[in-house]
């Protein structure tokens, strides 16, 4: 055996084990900080409220928004109707939505003295009131509904059609359509949805940093913030760290266990052609259509419309707070891009390539959050962190998108390498001239969309960098926060609009740059 | 002389045997049912799949020498271009696998593409052309490499009986001009008798030595003779 010889470049396996290095320090040096620091001996009773809130309103969020999005995405996959295209890019956005202005955005629909409140007033009833459970729970529906309804719908679209219409020829009843299509699609994507959605809202901090607070209302990741930032105490802060590592990987090691969760940007093309004309269905799901729209859509026509308003009250420093944003954004990107594709290569030359990218999904879902506060305490005894923090927080973000990014490229990358594979070594191509001539221009569009979506994300974070910023240090999502928090709505409303066109821009550009090639 | 020494491959539970040698400067014929092993056989000499036992060429064994330090083009059945490169990139990475290609270098492509009958097509990209011109293209390339041993494919099996013909015997003029050895996969018995020497019969797991091709079809095998269903 071995009379062929595998001309791989000989730099992509030291450079793949390198990358994988420097993310397993990355997590693990934190974690280990972390566990050096707590004290042991069980939980302090003052963080079991905290533990109780986060799992109650994860499992909460997830409940709500699975529940609500079967309708939803039954109501997409068998209807055939005007913008029905326009209502799948909407269900796109709150993805790329910054979280803090999404909740800018809830709070002038639903908020004391939001849109609903002032239709109350009219009719005598009190404000409502979203601060707390209810305002986080709003908050996580709306991202997440749009999420949870994309993952189900491409569970319908992947039944063929010829299922459909054998049901219609022999004209089956409901109970016998449930039972043949519903049923194994809601088997097949519920619980992936559940436990991505868990996932989620577990380290959804902005949201609960803008909207909960209070002892009732406080997630662990919370009361790591006010631990590092107000109170100091370290052996605090890494305790509740380490609990919000064991959740984050128990609910990851489910989710494995669970199968593969959604493809995100999948095909969402055509309904299926639909025979049943009956007159309460169609009424039944147009209302789920209508109101799913007016939930995701009011919120954001808000944005605009406060933000277009707020335009003429931007505060000072906005510009300044752009820059850093871009800076890091960029920076983080570039991180995620080198890491993904050096590790995506280890992944597919290593013969233990499934063990790879199992530990890497592994270390990835630990929250950016747990990784920030572990960095903090590492740094703290050399350094200030507050000195790091546009750095450190340009490194956590690209740990993030880490996994989204290799989501999206690892099968671009075996696709080309199975296409195109044996050609490219039987002519000699190889090292950069192979990634300059063969890789880059077929995995392009790819690139572009995992670019685009990392450039965004770390665009309208506003996690980490909460923990670090000293006062005169701000990001386009914490010069928001801080106003605020100020009760400047206004001027919050404008960076707010700066903010998202930053975002959808930075996106629009980096994708648009994938596809601009037409290969 | 291309030697193939007690090779064996194994995927699996398929098994391929082969032991024995081709004469240089000819075409030879690898004819056989579907799922027999042809394009493994091929495959296999390319240097992209492991065997057993060893492969010579002039004397030199192939062992441990990557696809691209093979005395070998191969033409596969399609995927034999870069959709995003253009006919005279695709044709010079046949020179130059980085594309730095001199004035020189360019000439020689344009030679080459006049050569197989694509004259003025350097600037398209592959998608502009028909199966049969992209096929040319990749055998343009192939020109240029000047590699003494050509694996096909079955390149031409997408092609209408008419076009295939005439591609076999482009093929046949050019690999005469460079005195190359060609190994040609195919399962139609005509394309066989058209342009090949020898004939390599592969089935149940057995590459047959080459018999000269009239002899091949004249006293034909049992295993032949089911293949062609006589």
């Amino acid at each position: 055996m071995g009379a062929c010889a595998k001309p791989v470049n000989r730099l992509a396996k030291p450079l793949g084990i390198a990358a994988l290095f420097v993310v397993a320090v990355l997590v693990l040096a934190p974690v280990l900080a972390l566990l050096s620091r707590a004290e042991s001996g069980g939980v302090s009773a003052a963080v079991w409220p905290a533990i109780r809130f986060t799992l109650l309103q994860a499992s909460l969020s997830a409940v709500i928004s699975v529940a609500l999005a079967v309708p939803l995405a039954k109501a997409l996959a068998r209807r055939a109707f005007f913008g029905r295209g326009l209502m799948i890019s909407l269900l796109g956005a709150p993805f790329l939505l910054p979280s803090i202005v999404a909740v800018l955005g809830l709070l002038a629909i639903w908020g004391r003295s939001g849109a609903f409140s002032d239709l109350l007033a009219l009719v005598g009833l009190g404000p409502l009131d979203i601060y707390g459970l209810n305002g986080v729970l709003l908050a996580h529906v709306f991202f997440n509904l749009p999420l949870a309804t994309r993952m189900l719908l491409q569970g319908w679209q992947a039944v063929p059609a010829e299922h459909y219409r054998l049901a219609a020829q022999l004209d089956l009843a409901p109970r016998a359509r449930f039972a043949l299509f519903d049923a194994p699609v809601l088997r097949g994507a519920a619980p992936s949805a559940l436990l991505v959605i868990f996932m989620l809202c577990m380290s959804s901090f902005a949201v609960v940093l803008a909207l909960g607070g209070g002892p009732k209302a406080s997630t662990i990741e919370l009361a790591i913030y006010q631990a590092l930032r107000f109170e100091f105490d370290l052996a605090s802060a890494a305790q509740l760290a380490i609990v919000q590592l064991v959740i984050g990987l128990a609910a990851a090691a489910l989710a494995f266990h669970f199968g593969k969760a959604s493809r995100f940007g999948g095909g969402l093309g055509a309904p299926f052609q639909n025979w049943d004309r009956r007159r309460g269905p169609m009424l039944l799901d147009g209302a789920v259509l209508v109101l799913a729209a007016f939930f995701v859509g009011l919120p954001l026509l808000a944005i605009l419309a406060k933000g277009l308003e707020g335009l003429t009250a931007l505060p000072s420093g906005l510009w300044a707070a752009f820059v850093v944003s871009l800076v890091v954004a960029l920076v983080s990107t570039v991180l995620a891009l080198g890491l993904s594709l050096a590790l995506a290569r280890l992944i597919e030359i290593s013969q233990r390539g499934g063990a790879i990218e199992l530990f890497l999904l592994l270390l990835l879902a630990t929250s950016p959050f747990v990784i920030g506060t572990g960095l903090f305490i590492l740094i703290n005894p050399f350094a200030s962190p507050f000195a790091l923090a546009l750095p450190i927080t340009a490194l956590v973000n690209a740990a993030l998108a880490l996994p989204i990014m290799l989501r999206i490229l690892r099968p671009a990358l075996s696709r080309v390498r199975h296409d195109y594979g044996r050609l490219a070594e039987g002519l000699g191509l190889s090292g950069w001239a192979r990634f300059r001539l063969l890789t880059f221009p077929q995995i392009r569009p790819e690139l572009g969309f995992a670019t685009g979506l990392a450039a965004a994300l770390s665009m309208g974070d506003l996690g980490v960098i909460t923990l670090f910023a000293p006062p005169d240090v701000q990001t386009l999502p914490l010069l928001m926060y801080r106003l605020m928090g100020s009760y400047q709505m206004e001027a919050a409303a404008g960076v707010a609009l700066i903010l998202v066109a930053s975002s959808f821009g930075l996106f629009y550009l980096f994708d648009k740059g994938g596809r601009g090639a037409g290969a | 002389m291309l030697a193939l020494e007690n090779l064996e491959i194994v995927q699996g539970s398929f098994r391929l045997a082969a032991d024995m040698q081709l004469k240089p400067n000819q075409t030879t014929a690898i004819l056989g049912p579907s799922g027999g092993g042809k394009s493994t056989l091929l495959t296999a000499l390319a240097g992209f799949i492991e065997h057993s036992g060893d492969i010579h060429w002039q004397g030199e064994s192939l062992r441990g020498l990557a696809p691209a330090k093979r005395p070998i083009s191969m033409l596969f059945q399609e995927h034999n271009l870069f959709p995003h490169l253009s006919v005279a990139q695709n044709v010079g990475l046949g020179l130059r696998p980085d594309l730095k290609l001199s004035g020189e270098d360019q000439a020689k492509v344009e030679a080459a593409l006049s050569r197989v009958g694509l004259a003025g097509k350097g600037a398209e990209l592959p998608r502009r052309l028909s199966g049969g011109q992209r096929q040319r293209v990749a055998l343009a390339r192939a020109l240029l490499r000047q590699k003494p041993i050509w694996l096909l494919d079955e390149p031409f099996a997408a092609l209408g009986p008419g076009l295939r013909l005439e591609m076999l015997e482009l093929v046949e003029e050019m690999r005469a001009e460079q005195g190359a050895t060609l190994l040609l996969v195919t399962h139609a018995p005509e394309d066989a008798k058209h342009i090949a020497a020898a004939v390599v019969f592969v089935g149940a797991g057995q590459a047959y030595a080459p018999v000269p091709t009239t002899a091949f079809f004249a006293k034909p095998s049992k295993e032949l003779r089911a293949y062609l269903g006589k």
